[in-house]
């Protein structure tokens, strides 16, 4: 037998190509401790066991992380294998007999844990793990009574830093390889690993290279014993003595769970919660300790009013009654558009429904933008089709049209560098600059900024099953070969130094792939929530346009703006030439965050009237007339909505010092200084009222909130299989190191979601209305106006960018760092150091062309101001095109001083200086 | 009645200890012959009717059978790789080396033979990092064979193709491992992996994988040779044919001898390597290498057959190293002296192996310094049944892989014959020492 001269190797499959037969999922019975189970085929033993209340212990195990079997804990026996089995890593079989408790397996657990503390010091005492230590409760269970140890133990200098957030304690750590796991296989950067070998094997970073990652501190909370802490919580608290609450992080719109955490009124602690549709268990550093900002010194605890040109303190009733009488005096004398709000994406939905009602229904307004700026239309927002997260997992494709996901929302980055790599979905990269999820596309095309529309369209065409007219997109024709599933469109802003318009005009061409569905990557806290709940001009709560659902609530609210309103933008400006009389901050900094700073200055400059609702003074407030201290997340009950529409609950942890109040209360004192009672007691209250009143929102109200395990993803009836319903939220009660394991995820049938629905109505007094759905509860309210539509986009947006480009020009592209000048970051010590100067990037051969060497210093013009900053090459730029960080206020250039919002993009003159 | 080597695979180093090494040497002495015959036939026929038939077991210390080994392959899955394993580590193994260093086109011309039976593209040599001079040979005869076409496209004609890569190892003993070997390839820690999948299914890169011993595979184009049959009738019942035995310690004439299986431990060191060293006194000696159980005078005319020795004498023969130790030895001292080498060569990555390692050196180091205590020995066998539940081979181990349950030989041993010089070493009240649980 011969064979053709060979395959050269080149043309091998890849070696990651190879996959086991695939087998359909096939259910075994496997006998555990006599007990038969049902298991599916190929699922691991220590997980089947765990799912049918048998608990085999284990250190290195991880649900989240892939087996590796170093700490042995978890050896179980099976007959017909010689020895005994390590549960982690063994596939159940059909007919498979496990024991799990027999005198020989007890007895090798209890050895494996004398060999696990022979060089783990006994100092529980002092270690901040000690409490909550699986090693301590292990021990406790399976392990040995007392030492037969007198050697010496091994030594360390300890603790040792690996980065400025995280100490390591070698003498504490056992092994597990849990940290350099997720490190390596979840945020895809090995920047730890094991260095020595035998009893001396230690984690160690690169030399003088700290361990400095978004995610860095994840791997406090994986560490099962108490090796590596995280400098914020090291001797804060024992974990006795702390409270939790379970809770949705606000820091961006990814809301990931979390467990809050505090002792004596104080936040010390959140550690993530593994949520199956949302974070997996994982929190940015960013959102783990913006608690240190809710306690910081700067806040604002007192209303504050000026009078001689100072803001004094004052009280309550006074406040409100200035800014009420402020914001009718702009009202009746300049009419309802010369009132305007600014933010609400910091709060929850019930303050945005809050403040909407207030501005719309109350002040007639409809001049209220929750997006600076720095978002996309809300018409793309509530009109395109949305995606939910999980929906990257099954993907046919995905392309990414966002800004640094690793940058804006950290964690939707792991989920889809985790599908893009791991579960190898087809990723197809059209942002602006090199990004995070760069090396993991299958396909990268990027064009100038605000030309987006047309490799958008050229996707669109491949995604259509035509050939590819540009080469860079042939991989992604051939990596769709034989793929079903949605086409899930990552989009957002990808640049601030441009209108947008090439980014939706990128978006319009690939909503019209079949079965193409968007995940808004936009980024402040609750803007989805905002957006939804109506704090977006040309819309009402609800995601009704305004002309749509005018009968609607003018029925329920008494009133609608007569005509659409101003966008961030149109208010500012308004604001600057005197059409805007009275401005209200709702938590929004516009000279700080908008891209636009000279506009903002001026708009802030002219504004007859501000008020400002907010817990910090910033550059923008601290000349308001009026100062309303508003309660922190932590601080307040609510509820909030994620980038993919998912409603879930946030808890107050603590109660704040001072008299803050939450915006939904600011908002309904205002309107009864203006005259209209609303009878709201509590967060909840407002929640029904959302779920009564706004379309999008029907029966989404606080009894089902409080049991939807998972939250509910907006509209309820698109998205009824997927609510798991919980009999009761209770608390967390042990910190989840372990994976917290519910009741297996059941989908609850739609018959048994309407019947728990009438079931709970019977526990409280509740309208008759609210028994039945929302449709029969419209039309038993409101015989007259008909439930106003969803709003759905239809029209693409015509705008093409022009400009004043010439030889010496680099198109400017901007965008956010995590850790920014934002008040989050500069409010929270552990963060504040972790700014990184920003720097002006380019494309090497356009910095060689200039004659300048990295470092340099280079002079860049802008329409708006002249600034020098030094110039660095990167090949991950685009030739002709520059970047430059937003927002980041270290000494230098910020891209928000360059920028004009009115301009379609952002051309910089780069010159050398002499 | 004197004894013989019986020299298959050292015979050419042997015969031209001037050149041997040299591609010159090689052709002159038949060498890649085996290679042409091999090409003629089809892989599955040098497969089942040369290797299988032969009955070679490998000769890094498990003694796998080759063949079959070979036949784990999931059919149809491809590129599958070849590793031939030159990580040569156990203490007082020396015979690879001499392979290596002596007779590298031999390593070669059996690795595209194996290379050719499973229909692997390409085979990697991992080389001990330590043996420089042998890497440079053997980097030279890649270079040699690829001039002269036996590796590269279409070798000798047949359609064939091939590439035989040498990568030298960074100083782990736990590298020669099999699984920890093909990490070390890949470029990561040199840390064993969990089985299953078994190399044969996922080893290198993910893909089929087949890891053989330097000897194993030198031995390969004598079995085309010989004829598979024929070699099969070498040896004694299921350990066909001959290996290389490193004969080191207390003996007249240490060094490398090949003899047929079946002799007997005395043929070997009496008859071989002139016996103990200044007519002393046979004390005890380690038959396969550093992780062995140790043997006794008693057990010197049991014959050299892998079962028996595993089975019947509850030791094994391992990589071939005999260790010779004299009456004047203080067992206890060279129980310490291996127990530090494993605790210095534990990869660190399972528990057991880590820290019981760890904690096995302390405790003869103790001992070995006159600070011993009675119950020593019954608290290292305590938790040696840990690591190696039943304290026996066939290891029923707690570990990922056999280091672990290696550093419990020399304590087995201890145990099982110098129970008492151990105990009169202990000193009750040696030092005050804390005696906790006493």
């Amino acid at each position: 037998m011969k064979r053709p001269p060979g395959v050269p190797m080149s043309q091998w499959p890849s070696p990651h190509g190879y996959v086991l037969p695939a087998r359909p999922p096939e259910e075994v019975t496997v006998t555990i401790d006599g007990r038969e189970v049902k298991a599916k085929a190929g699922d691991l033993l220590i997980r089947v066991a765990q799912d049918h209340g048998t608990y085999i212990p284990r250190f290195c195990w991880h649900e989240r992380l892939m087996p590796v079997g170093m700490c042995r804990m978890c050896l179980v026996e099976v007959e017909g294998m010689r020895g005994f089995q390590i549960s982690c890593a063994t596939a159940v079989t059909d007919g498979m007999v496990v024991h799990t408790q027999t005198p020989a397996v007890k007895d090798v657990q209890e050895g494996i844990l004398e060999f696990l503390l022979i060089n783990h010091p006994l100092d529980c005492p002092i270690c901040d793990r000690g409490g909550e230590c699986p090693l301590q409760d292990q021990t406790l269970a399976f392990g040995p009574g007392e030492s037969r140890l007198i050697e010496e133990k091994r030594h360390w200098e300890k603790p040792t830093p690996l980065s400025d957030l995280i100490y390591l304690d070698r003498e504490r750590c056992i092994q597990c390889g849990r940290c350099t796991r997720f490190a390596d296989e979840i945020a895809g950067e090995p920047m730890i690993a094991f260095g020595e070998r035998g009893w001396r094997t230690e984690v160690v970073a690169f030399p003088d290279q700290p361990y400095t990652s978004n995610f860095s501190c994840n791997v406090v909370q994986l560490c099962p014993v108490g090796a590596l802490t995280a400098r914020p919580y090291r001797f804060v608290a024992r974990p006795w003595d702390l409270g939790s609450t379970e809770t949705s992080c606000t820091m961006c719109a990814v809301q990931c769970r979390g467990s809050l955490e505090s002792t004596s009124n104080h936040l010390v602690r959140l550690l993530g919660v593994d949520s199956e549709p949302v974070n997996h268990g994982w929190l940015c550093d960013k959102g783990r300790f913006y608690y240190e900002a809710v306690h910081s010194d700067d806040r604002v605890r007192t209303p504050m009013i000026r009078r001689e040109g100072e803001l004094v303190e004052c009280s309550w009733p006074e406040a409100l009654a200035a800014a009420a009488e402020g914001l009718a005096h702009a009202r009746d004398t300049h009419g309802a558009s010369s009132v305007a709000v600014l933010g609400g994406a910091r709060g929850t939905n019930e303050d945005a429904y809050a403040w909407a009602r207030l501005a719309k229904g109350v002040l007639g307004t409809d001049n209220v933008d929750a997006q600076l700026g720095d978002g996309l239309d809300p018409e793309a927002i509530l009109g395109l089709p949305g995606a939910t997260i999980a929906d990257l997992d099954r993907a046919r494709a995905i392309v990414l049209l966002a800004p640094d996901l690793r940058e804006e929302l950290p964690v939707l980055y792991l989920r889809a560098r985790r599908a893009a790599d791991e579960l190898e979905v087809p990723l197809v990269d059209l942002a602006p600059v090199a990004n995070c999820l760069t090396r993991y596309a299958t396909a990268v095309a990027r064009s100038l900024p605000g030309g987006e529309g047309h490799v958008g369209a050229a996707v669109a065409r491949v995604l259509g099953g035509e050939a590819p007219d540009d080469d860079r997109l042939q991989p992604l024709a051939d990596a769709l070969a034989g793929r079903t599933g949605p086409v899930v469109v990552v989009l957002g802003r990808t640049n601030l130094a441009d209108s947008g318009a090439g980014v939706l005009g990128a978006a319009e061409a690939l909503a019209g792939v079949a079965d193409t569905s968007f995940l808004m990557a936009i980024r402040r806290g609750n803007v989805r929530g905002a957006l939804d709940l109506g704090l977006a001009p040309r819309f009402l709560p609800g995601r009704v346009a305004l002309d749509a659902g005018r009968a609607w609530f003018t029925e329920r609210w008494g009133a609608v703006p007569a005509s659409s309103g101003l966008d961030a933008v149109g208010i500012l400006d308004a604001a600057a030439d005197g059409t805007v009389q009275a401005l209200v901050l709702l938590g929004a900094d516009p000279v700080g965050d908008f891209p636009d700073r000279e506009r903002a200055r001026a708009a802030l400059a002219s504004a007859p009237f501000v008020v400002a609702v907010d817990a910090f003074l910033t550059d923008s407030n601290h000349r308001a007339d009026v100062f309303l201290p508003a309660e922190l997340w932590g601080e307040k009950d609510g509820s909030v909505t994620n980038i993919e529409g998912r409603v879930q609950r946030v808890a107050a942890r603590i109660s704040a010092d001072g008299v803050p109040m939450p915006d939904w209360r600011v908002a309904a004192e205002l309107a009864r200084y203006l005259g209209h009672a609303w009878d709201w007691r509590s967060a909840e209250d407002v929640q029904d009222e959302i779920a009564a009143t706004c379309p999008a929102h029907a029966e989404v109200d606080a009894r089902l909130l409080r049991r939807a395990r998972d939250g509910v993803v907006l509209p309820l009836a698109d998205h009824r299989d997927s609510v798991v319903l919980e009999p009761l939220r209770v608390p967390i009660t042990h910190y989840s190191w372990e994976p917290l394991h519910p009741t297996p995820a059941e989908p609850s049938e739609p018959d048994a979601l309407a019947a728990d629905t009438a079931e709970g109505a019977s526990d409280r007094p509740r309208d008759e209305d609210a028994e039945s759905t929302l449709e029969d509860a419209s039309t038993a309210v409101s015989p007259i106006a008909p439930v106003p539509a969803l709003y759905r986009r239809v029209a693409p947006s015509g705008r093409t960018p022009t400009s004043t480009r010439d030889a010496y020009s680099l198109r400017l592209v901007s965008g956010r760092t995590l850790y920014d000048g934002g008040i989050a970051v500069s409010a929270s010590p552990s963060l504040a150091g972790l700014v990184r100067p920003p720097r002006l990037r380019c494309h090497p051969q356009d910095r060689d062309r200039l004659g300048v060497a990295d470092g340099d210093e280079v002079r860049i013009t802008s329409s708006r101001t002249t600034a020098n900053a030094t110039v660095h090459g990167d090949d991950g730029v685009v030739a002709g095109t520059c970047t430059l960080a937003f927002n980041v206020a270290t000494d230098g250039i910020d891209a928000a001083e360059l920028i004009d919002a009115r301009a379609p993009v952002t051309d910089l003159r780069v010159e050398t200086v002499r | 009645m004197p004894v013989e080597e019986t020299r298959i695979v050292t015979r050419r180093l042997r015969e031209h200890p001037e050149d041997s090494w040299t591609i010159e040497c090689y052709l002159a002495t038949g060498g890649y012959e085996m290679l042409r015959r091999a090409l003629e036939m089809a892989p599955a026929q040098v497969q089942d009717e040369q290797v299988k038939a032969s009955g070679l077991r490998g000769r890094g210390g498990a003694g796998f059978g080759t063949g079959q080994k070979w036949s784990f392959l999931p059919p149809g899955v491809y590129p599958r790789y070849l590793a031939v394993n030159g990580d040569e580590g156990e203490p007082s193994t020396f015979k690879d080396h001499m392979l290596i260093e002596r007779d590298p086109h031999q390593i070669i011309e059996g690795a595209i033979i194996a290379a050719y039976a499973i229909e692997a593209h390409h085979a990697f040599v991992y080389v001990r990092g330590e043996f420089a001079l042998g890497a440079e040979r053997l980097e030279q005869a890649v270079t040699d064979a690829y001039a002269s076409g036996f590796i590269g496209r279409d070798i000798l004609g047949s359609g064939f193709d091939l590439d035989v890569v040498v990568h030298r190892g960074a100083g782990a003993y736990i590298a020669g491992d099999e699984t920890g070997l093909l990490s070390s390839l890949e470029g990561e820690r040199a840390m064993p992996r969990i089985k299953p999948p078994f190399p044969a299914v996922q080893g290198l890169y993910a893909q089929p994988t087949v890891v053989n011993n330097v000897e194993t595979v030198s031995t390969i184009p004598h079995i085309l040779r010989m004829g598979g049959e024929e070699y099969a009738k070498l040896g004694v019942n299921r350990s066909t044919g001959t290996r290389i035995f490193s004969v080191s310690g207390h003996v007249e004439r240490p060094g490398n001898y090949e003899i047929e299986l079946g002799l007997t431990f005395r043929d070997l060191i009496e008859g071989l390597a002139g016996g103990v060293r200044g007519g002393k006194k046979l004390k005890f000696l380690i038959p396969g290498g550093a992780s062995s159980p140790w043997l006794m005078p008693q057990h010197l005319d049991e014959p050299l057959d892998m079962d028996h020795v595993t089975k019947e004498l509850r030791s094994m023969l391992g990589s071939g190293a005999v260790m010779v130790y004299d009456e004047d030895t203080n067992p206890v001292l060279v129980a310490w002296r291996l127990a530090k080498f494993f605790a210095r060569e534990s990869c660190g990555k399972c528990t057991p192996c880590r820290e019981g390692s760890f904690w096995i050196e302390r405790i003869l180091y103790r001992i070995v310094n006159g600070r011993g205590r009675p119950q020593d020995l019954d608290l290292l066998l305590s938790f040696g049944n840990h690591i190696v539940p039943g304290l026996n081979a066939p290891f029923a181990q707690t570990t990922i892989c056999a280091l672990g349950p290696s550093t419990m030989s020399p304590v087995v041993s201890l145990d099982r014959w110098f129970r008492d010089e151990v105990l009169a070493q202990c000193a009750p009240a040696a030092a005050g020492i804390p005696v906790a649980g006493a």
